[in-house]
């Protein structure tokens, strides 16, 4: 009962929130007018703000801004015990700060090292905290890009990316940061500068609690599903995640954004059913995604499971299962991986559906910016097929999709099974692999889901492997760093082929992209695609242990 | 309307046409598919057998990058089968020579189609001699463009031109089909000729239009034989697509290996079977995991739908010169119609009698009779014809009344009538027939203008018919709309097409007939420059434009309306400015061209959805069969309890291979279309290869599988 009261109220407030906040979010990027502060920030990066671009200089921009970003992010932490408020924690070592500069610029946060051990209270703040911001208005800007390219009259430009960027960063992001951090403290999370206290367990021993700038942390790596942890144990430890109730509202910032952005589409392209149509294919591979975990790990198979009532290996009490398994399948359905409870521990196909949330290629509904540029493509492959079947050559929102359109889409759709498979048949075949704690077809999902995390920039970790090893940190990175922006060349590519076309109007003999149907062949053309993809991977990994 | 006998006694695939539909009364059947089924038989298929072998060389293959991945897959199985035979290696390796076999037999039998009629036409490029009008003679073959050509009675026309001389009848079957002679003269928008045809009658003078090889005799050899064959941009975009899809089996293939060579050595107590051993999974079963994923059904059967799209168009005498024109035709939003012929009879007709000045309605009736028994216009004709209808006056011969005097139409007087017995009877135009009355000392009444305006005004025509020193009353004529017409633009309305009617009348006549017809919107005393205006605009606002043209002075707006279609009784500048050219002339064809292209795109979105479809079953036949000995739990996914590992994948490949054959007709003759709503043809289509193509692959691989287990050792 009270775990469904947990997740109506959760999709309640997201309906409540969809059309305010999505209209909000559209003004920002829409808007033409720059306050003093912004216009501060253009002149000391020198961009004239009403200089429209076209997609081969917002994707420079894109890429500058990340490489800087990723070259500061590593001197760094490489620098940091030369720097203030270290806590006296040594530099971080070289393939470690190569894989957290990486991972933080590409938006994924998957973590090689723990929090509190490594990172002193200057590289969570001035480091990973501003990567959080800004590689989120990033995968935003992006996204927004491309809703230009779709609602562009035969022109050729997509906006500015600085102007987006800086837009979407101080109207977004940080007022809502700073809204919800005190809203978190209140709810007891930590917010200090403290470098710890020692304490006195129960049992007589000694614990070293480390204190720091939590909550401000916290808030973005939810809003901007970012999902790096300021401890090592993430959204299960109390100073981060105290309460069932802050477990709620963390679920409802990971959401806000990716589940509002169709809003902004609806209204970019001057129609907001077609955002509505996006929404609904989200929610409804969200909705089965989530009630099949449920399932998994309430009524899941095994000795201990059966005997407990349901699967509480890993998990907090305080969140209980369904405030756990949401929580997983949340994570991992947008591109946040953070963790209240340890995934390796779920029923073997509890612990797949987290797997195969990230598989859809996080679209539902995704990191954000990202999660709908995903399923944009997934709906563009989707018109492509469909609209043959009405008669005409495929067209969305009277775009055609042509040789380059398809082209773009198709290889976008390549680079993370590429990315996955390939990097998981490499760690199997150079015996990287032995590192995971597990043999047989647990650990065989171990090395699958790393992955599957880093190509989507997902972060999240199933635990139970041994990834800082120059090995994994590499390989990892590379999966990180291409599975983010090599997808983002690709979008705006295609964004710049929509711009240059002139619409073609809608008639009745053009496929209707709002209704019923249309919503469920692209949930449809999801699945199946995945499914064929990464079904073989998968059937020697958890459903293998899972039908046994 | 004789074209359409011509082919009921050649007995080529029938069409229904506009005119089928006006046959069958006012309330036509909706058009049926246009192509009926059959056509495909075990002759043409063993008939094609050679060229299909002989496209199994690689470079040929290359071409179709799905199906050549199956063949590098039987090339490397077949070498495993020698290295290790076994019964199951060499099955599974036959059935992969087979699925590419039956590939290349599909676009074999599409391309067969149009050899023959290929064979037709070359016969009709025979040897001619040129005769020069500077006296040499050469043969045709040498013809220089520009060079000036006599052609007399009974001799064939030796290339492509211009007449700048004189006037003939010509026989143009041997391209059309139609056996009725046509008139060729110099001047005008008759004067072009093609080679191969033949004069009949008279000599006319020839400028050569074309270069040496470049004939349309020549293209059309070329189009219906597929030669050259250009891939059009949605083919090209959905091959790209489909290489894609492939990419990315190979590469969940690939990769299985080292997961599965773990997944064996974890499990070494699990025997080695035909699936799966120390070394991981056999390449056999690995390449035949492949081949059931990437798209081959499609990937067998894109090329011939193509091949069958454009030879649909040949079979209806359509010409298409790219293949990117009869895509076009599918996306077609506006239609450009011309008034007369297409829309409208050919010409006016009598409709009433209007009497004026007190007098009998029977009276002008006889007089309006008598005024057109020797008028041989369908204007004239049409005037016997109402007179006898309406009023019951039977038709009387000219020739049987001496005492009678006809006065023939000349544009001077601008009336024709008759002189009988004293009495003067005329008709004509309105202002000409007045005057005429007025120089009888007579006084055409208020009234007669009243009528005359009232009838313009309704988009007819009026005809005065006055007798001596009065006005009788007027004749309305007034153009017919086809029947079945208004049912047809509202059919094209529900598909989302806009028509269009182009015509020289004026704007109130115009609107009075596009009302009749039920066009959405009209172009009233159109010039050509009008037209490529109204194009233009239309392509401005993304719209993509259908039209029909003949006239030279059609040219530009037949090159730059998307589908542009030239009849074929047109100048030649015509015929080069448009995509394609009607053999037939029939300007009501624009409407079967669109549901032609239409069709081609319908079939290659079925025939992708049914492919990536069938996969899913294909992976419940497969991946418990590879697995199921290293994991005995894979088998809750043996859904359709397979006989064994080694039976559940050769069903697989098995089913693979021939669902292709039993897709080559529906390949060649297209997936039915109706016209409707986008929604309801996704829906419908969806339900039929979508669904249908999840369901109908257990249904097959079980059953094949229910046959194969009885053979020993699989």
């Amino acid at each position: 009962m009270a775990g469904w009261l947990f997740v109506l109220t959760l999709i309640a407030a997201l309906v409540a929130v969809y059309k305010p906040f999505g209209d909000y979010m559209y003004r920002v990027v829409a808007g033409h007018k720059h306050n003093a502060a912004e216009r501060g920030v253009y002149r000391l990066v020198g961009v004239d703000p009403a200089a429209e671009q076209t997609w081969g200089v917002y994707a420079r921009g894109v890429l500058a801004f990340s490489a800087v970003s990723l070259l500061f992010l590593y001197g760094l932490l490489r620098l940091q015990d030369k720097l203030w408020l270290s806590l006296g924690l040594p530099a971080v070592t070289d393939h470690i700060a190569w894989n957290t500069a990486v991972s933080f610029v590409a938006n994924t946060n998957w973590q090689a090292y723990s929090g509190e051990s490594t990172m002193g209270h200057l590289a969570q703040m001035a480091g990973l905290a501003v990567q959080n911001f800004v590689s989120a208005s990033v995968g935003i800007a992006v996204a927004v890009a491309l809703m230009r390219g779709f609602a562009a009259r035969n022109g050729a430009t997509l906006g500015n990316f600085w102007v987006d960027l800086t837009r979407i960063t101080l109207r977004i992001l940080l007022p809502v940061s700073v809204l919800f951090a005190i809203v978190f403290m209140v709810g007891g999370m930590v917010q200090n500068l403290s470098t710890g206290a020692d304490v006195t367990t129960l049992t007589g021993g000694t614990q070293h609690l480390t204190g720091g700038p939590v909550a401000s942390q916290e808030v973005i790596k939810l809003l901007g599903t970012n999902g790096g942890g300021f401890y090592n144990a993430n959204s299960a430890h109390p100073f981060e995640n105290p309460s069932a109730w802050t477990n709620w509202l963390q679920l409802f910032l990971i959401l806000l954004i990716p589940f509002s952005l169709p809003r902004v589409f609806g209204r970019m392209v001057g129609q907001n059913r077609q955002g509505y149509a996006i929404a609904a294919v989200m929610a409804i591979l969200a909705l089965g995604s989530i009630a099949l975990t449920i399932a998994f790990e309430t009524h899941g198979a095994g000795t201990v499971p059966e005997a407990a009532g349901a699967a509480m290996e890993g998990k907090e009490t305080r969140f209980g299962v369904v405030g756990s398994a949401v929580y997983a399948a949340v994570t991992t359905l947008t591109s946040t991986g953070a963790v209240n409870s340890f995934h390796d521990s779920y029923t073997a196909l509890g612990g797949m559906m987290p797997m195969v949330n990230m598989m859809l290629g996080e679209v539902a509904p995704g990191g954000v910016g990202s999660g709908l540029y995903g399923m944009l493509i997934l709906a563009i492959i989707t018109v492509f097929v469909a609209g043959l079947m009405v008669g005409r050559t495929p067209e969305y929102l009277g775009k055609k999709i042509q040789a380059r359109e398809i082209k773009l889409a198709s290889l976008y759709f390549l680079v993370t099974p590429i990315l996955v498979l390939s990097g998981t048949a490499a760690a199997f075949a150079t015996g990287n692999a032995g590192t995971a704690l597990n043999v047989g077809p647990h650990g065989l999902s171990e090395v699958l889901y790393a992955f599957t995390s880093a190509a989507n920039n997902n972060g999240s970790a199933f635990a139970g492997i041994t990834v800082n090893t120059p090995w994994w940190d590499v390989a990892l990175g590379l999966a990180m760093l291409l599975g983010r922006f090599l997808p983002m060349i690709l979008v705006l590519a295609l964004a710049g082929s929509l711009a240059r076309q002139r619409p073609a109007p809608e008639t009745e003999g053009t496929l209707p992209t709002h209704q019923p149907l249309f919503v469920g062949m692209v949930a449809g053309v999801t699945i199946v695609l995945v499914a064929l993809t990464f079904l073989p991977a998968l059937a020697l990994g958890p459903l293998a242990e899972g039908l046994s | 309307m004789t074209r359409r006998t011509d082919e009921r006694e050649k007995g080529t695939a029938m069409t229904v046409t506009l005119d089928d539909l006006v046959e069958a009364g006012p309330e036509p059947e909706p058009p049926a598919a246009p192509v009926k089924a059959g056509l495909l038989d075990a002759k043409q298929l063993w008939k094609s057998l050679p060229d299909a072998l002989r496209k199994l060389d690689p470079r040929v293959m290359w071409r179709n990058p799905v199906m050549f991945i199956v063949e590098v897959g039987a090339v490397f199985t077949t070498v495993l089968s020698i290295a290790e035979p076994s019964l199951f290696a060499w099955l599974i390796t036959v059935w992969l020579w087979l699925t590419v076999i039956f590939a290349n037999l599909a676009e074999a039998v599409a391309e067969g189609r149009g050899k023959a009629q290929a064979a037709a036409l070359r016969s009709a490029k025979q040897d001619t001699v040129a005769h020069l009008t500077d006296g040499r003679e050469v043969p045709a073959t040498d013809l220089q463009l520009g060079d000036v050509v006599t052609v007399e009675a009974g001799q064939v026309i030796p290339g492509d031109g211009d007449v700048i001389e004189g006037i003939a009848s010509v026989d143009e079957s041997a391209i059309t089909g139609e056996s009725a002679p046509v008139i060729r003269e110099s001047g005008g928008d008759r004067s072009a000729v093609t080679g191969g045809t033949k004069v009949l009658s008279d000599r006319i003078v020839v400028k050569i239009t074309q270069k040496p090889g470049e004939s349309f005799v020549d293209r059309m050899i070329a189009l219906v034989e597929g030669a050259n064959r250009q891939k059009t941009p949605n083919e090209i975009a959905l091959n790209i697509l489909l290489s894609a899809l492939t990419i990315i089996f190979l590469l969940a293939v690939v990769t299985l290996q080292p997961l599965a060579i773990f997944s064996k050595a974890f499990q070494a107590a699990a025997p080695d079977t035909a699936a799966i051993d120390g070394n991981g999974v056999t390449g056999i079963v690995l390449v035949s995991l492949l081949v059931c994923l990437i798209p081959t059904t499609i990937g067998a059967l894109l090329s011939a739908i193509g091949i069958a799209g454009m030879d649909r168009l040949v079979q209806r005498n359509v010409l298409a010169m790219s293949g990117r024109a009869v895509e076009a035709a599918g996306d077609v939003n506006t239609l450009l119609l011309d008034k007369t012929g297409t829309i409208t009879l050919g010409n006016r007709q009598a409709a009433e009698f209007v009497p004026a000045n007190g007098v009998d309605r029977q009276v002008l009736a006889d007089a309006a009779q008598l005024s057109s028994l020797a008028d041989e216009t369908p204007e004239g004709r049409s005037i016997v014809v109402l007179a006898k209808n309406e009023y019951g006056l039977r038709e009387r011969e000219p020739g049987l009344m001496p005492q009678a005097t006809f006065v023939p139409f000349t544009a001077q007087t601008r009336m024709s009538g008759v002189d009988i017995d004293g009495r003067q009877i005329r008709k004509g135009a309105a202002a000409a027939v007045m005057k005429w009355v007025r120089a009888n000392g007579g006084d055409p009444s208020d009234e007669v203008g009243a009528i005359v305006d009232a009838i313009s005004g309704s988009g007819g025509t009026p005809l005065v018919v006055a007798e001596n020193d009065r006005v009788l009353g007027v004749i309305h004529l007034k153009d017919v709309v086809k029947p079945g017409m208004r049912e047809r633009f509202d059919e094209m309305r529900r598909m989302g097409i806009r028509t269009v009617m182009i015509t020289g009348d004026n704007p109130k006549t115009a609107a009075a007939i596009a009302a009749e017809a039920g066009v959405d919107d009209f172009l009233a005393e159109a010039t050509p420059e009008d037209k490529l205006a109204y194009i233009r605009k239309e392509q401005q606002g993304g719209r993509l434009v259908a039209m029909t043209g003949d006239g030279t002075n059609d040219a530009p707006a037949l090159a730059q309306a998307d589908v542009g279609v030239a009849m074929n009784t047109g100048t030649s500048a015509a015929k080069e400015a448009g995509n394609m050219v009607d053999l037939d002339s029939d300007p009501t064809k624009l409407i079967e061209i669109v549901e032609i292209g239409k069709q081609l795109l319908i079939t290659r979105g079925a025939l992708t959805t049914f492919s990536i479809a069938n996969d899913i079953a294909k992976y419940f036949a497969i991946i418990p069969a590879m697995f199921m000995a290293v994991y005995p739990g894979l088998d809750t996914l043996n859904v359709m309890r397979l006989h064994s590992p080694g039976s559940a994948i050769l069903s697989a490949v098995i089913f693979n291979a021939i669902v292709i054959v039993f897709l080559i007709p529906l390949a060649l003759r297209g997936v039915r279309y109706r016209p409707a709503s986008a929604s309801k043809l996704l829906s419908r289509n969806l339900l039929i290869y979508g669904l249908g193509g999840v369901i109908a692959p257990f249904a097959g691989i079980k059953l094949i599988d229910l046959l194969i287990q009885l053979i020993p050792g699989i």
